[in-house]
């Protein structure tokens, strides 16, 4: 059925041809393999892309001093420090900033350091409280009950020409065992 | 007619489906398969169906960070059949994770997988696997408010692998926070690297189905021995076996058909699954939960103990993963009938209840703090004046009522306190509140003494 030469039928043992047979089979599969380096580094690079980005924390001014009483707590939205042109309201980032005196600031990031979910500043109690799996924080970030391993990450935040303004970071990720 | 048919042969004679293709879904059978048999082909269906509508979702679909919300938008609900397109590609996705999984337990159960069907279950195992991430990232292509923080859990999931764990969760997110890179990738994986992967196992699935033969229903007594077994199956095939088509295919055919009925049916009575707020990350009032395939999961991270989950987190799937696609390698041969096997049927029960009562509980999710809880009435209180009153509204001020149910109202994190008034002293209440307890914090800082005795009253009153 299929007309390939077979070994076994019309070729003589001829060593010179086997050798010739095995250097095309050796050349097609480094021809592949030179096709999938020129193929695979770009497009391998293109996927991490993301990995190699440079990354700039940006200071981003989130309101007036004023607007925030003394030892209050509120939610403040900024943008994040390198967004896509294209990103829409997909570039905003949240911190829960608490105004603790006349000049000092403490910025929480709004992910529980569970599994990321936004957590909740709930007044009455002083408590953050995380919607998914029941993670509790004090007032202090600490965690009081639930499952987050970690406090709540703190942003960096400074007070400049009255406003206050938030250091745009990399959303927190805790990553126990990870390199740096 | 006979026009059509001399056209038909010349055009088959150069095509040579009958000579290739018929013979493959003519394939020998063993006779009499029984319905268990249809779960298989029901998943290829629901698959099938997933691509159609898929394309036809992609033709209005803009796979924007800033855009994908809005054409969603106009998909559901201004498009026609835009909704009920959407809601056949959610139902059929459901359906098709149902089916895979009943196809796997159907497999295991009746010792399918044994020789030589070794490479047919580990080829299915990741088909399942693929399935569930299809399923995954759907749920985030629905770009909204919940789609944003899914995108975030599973960020945080992939930052507790060892060493590339940080790497893994920003390469997910396509940068260091959500933003333009996450859906655009997300789309991709959903639309092309995915589907790419499910195409290249299916057709290997398939194939090896047709090479090894359906396995034939198993019988108590008659064990797989991979010296024999590939002769006898041929045997029993000359004496008894019957083409696939049509003396098997028509249980496919009726069953994949009431399925897909089934799939619109919803998909036009219930509709598409609907949209939570935009996707902003600034919006903070956010409750992510899963589609209710990965209920399950999100259950187990909020009843895992705290201490192991850091390593549990990745450890658990590696070996849960690993054991299930490798299932072959513990046992090939010997008994395939499930009577006989008393342990797989064990393991298959314990793991159909343990997953159907975690998703119980990821649906009601007793752990989570009820924000929606309102205000006690007066009704509930008993009274519009005094401490107790005062103790009532406390109750739902200090964030009381968010984890414990008076009267059927709160959440159900903490105990219900209904009746509190007749179980614990004024002291234990007090010392409750002011320390907290195992899962309840300390709220003696931040209650007045005024406070705090208002609020014994109205729990002391709780009778
Ligand atoms: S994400 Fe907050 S408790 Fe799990």
């Amino acid at each position: 059925m299929s007309e390939e030469p077979s070994e076994q039928t019309n070729i003589p043992p001829n060593p010179e041809l086997i050798s010739r047979r095995q250097f095309f089979n050796r050349l097609i599969l480094a021809l592949l393999a030179v096709g999938g380096v020129l193929m695979g580094i770009p497009f391998i690079g293109f996927l991490f892309e993301p990995l190699i980005r440079k990354f700039t924390p940006v200071w981003r001014p989130v309101g007036a001093v004023d607007k925030f009483p003394i030892g209050s707590t509120t939610d403040v939205s900024f943008v994040d420090a390198n967004p896509l042109s294209w990103s829409g309201v997909t570039a905003n980032s949240a911190a829960w900033l608490r105004r603790d005196s006349e000049t000092q600031f403490t910025a929480f990031s709004v992910n529980c350091t569970h599994l990321g979910c936004p957590v909740r500043w709930v007044a009455g109690s002083q408590l953050f409280m995380c919607p998914c799996h029941g993670g509790v924080y004090n007032k202090n970030g600490e965690v009081v009950a639930g499952p987050p391993p970690l406090p709540l990450p703190r942003y960096p935040v400074r007070v400049n020409n009255g406003q206050v303004e938030i250091q745009a970071s990399p959303v927190p990720i805790t990553a126990p065992f990870s390199l740096p | 007619m006979s026009l059509f048919i001399r056209l038909w042969n010349e055009f088959d004679d150069r095509a040579g489906f009958s000579g290739t293709l018929l013979p493959v879904i003519r394939h020998p059978v063993p006779p009499r398969l029984g319905w268990e048999y249809v779960l298989g082909s029901a998943t290829l269906i629901s698959f099938t169906i997933q691509v159609l509508t898929g394309i036809a979702l992609a033709l209005m679909y803009v796979p924007s960070a800033a855009e994908a919300y809005n054409s969603l938008q106009f998909i559901t609900n201004n498009a026609a059949f835009g909704s009920v397109l959407r809601g056949i590609h959610f139902f059929s996705a459901s359906a098709m994770i149902l089916f895979v999984g009943a196809h796997a337990i159907r497999t295991f159960l009746t010792g399918a997988f044994k020789y030589p069907r070794e490479l047919n279950w580990i080829s299915g195992t990741v088909l399942l696997l693929l399935t569930v991430t299809m399923g995954f990232t759907g749920q985030l292509l629905r770009w909204d408010q919940t789609a944003v923080w899914t995108a975030i859990v599973a960020a945080e999931q992939a930052g507790r692998i060892p060493l590339i764990g940080k790497s893994l969760a920003y390469f997910l997110l396509g940068g260091e926070n959500v933003g333009g890179a996450t859906l655009s990738r997300f789309y991709a994986f959903h639309v092309f690297f995915v589907p790419a992967l499910i195409f290249a196992l299916l057709g290997l699935h398939l194939f090896l189905v047709i090479y090894h033969g359906i396995s034939e229903p198993a019988k108590p007594g008659k064990p797989v021995s991979p010296k024999t077994y590939r002769t006898e199956y041929s045997q029993m095939l000359k004496d008894r076996g019957v083409p696939f088509w049509p003396d098997a295919a028509w249980k496919d055919a009726i069953f994949s058909t009431l399925a897909t009925i089934v799939v619109v049916v919803l998909a036009i009575i219930v509709g598409a699954p609907a949209l939570s707020l935009p996707p902003n990350p600034s919006i903070v009032g956010a409750v992510p939960r899963p589609d209710w395939y990965l209920l399950w999961v999100f259950a187990l991270f909020a009843l895992m103990p705290p201490a192991i989950e850091n390593v549990a987190i990745f450890l658990l799937p590696l070996l849960g993963i690993g054991i299930f696609v490798l299932t072959p390698f513990f046992s090939n041969k010997g008994e395939r009938s499930p009577l006989r096997r008393p342990w797989a049927v064990g393991i298959v029960i314990i793991i159909v209840v343990m997953v159907a009562s975690m998703t119980i509980a990821g649906a009601q999710a007793p752990w989570s703090p009820d924000f929606a809880a309102k205000p006690l009435p007066v009704s509930i209180i008993g009274t519009s004046s005094g401490p107790v009153y005062q103790g009532a509204q406390l109750f739902y001020e200090k964030g009381c009522e968010y984890c414990h149910m008076i009267s059927g109202q709160g959440g159900s994190r903490g105990p219900n306190l209904t009746t509190v008034g007749t179980r614990l002293t004024k002291n234990d209440i007090i010392i409750r509140i002011v320390n907290g307890g195992v899962n309840m914090p300390a709220f003696g800082g931040s209650l007045t003494s005024q406070e705090l005795s208002d609020l014994v009253a109205f729990l002391q009153s709780r009778k």
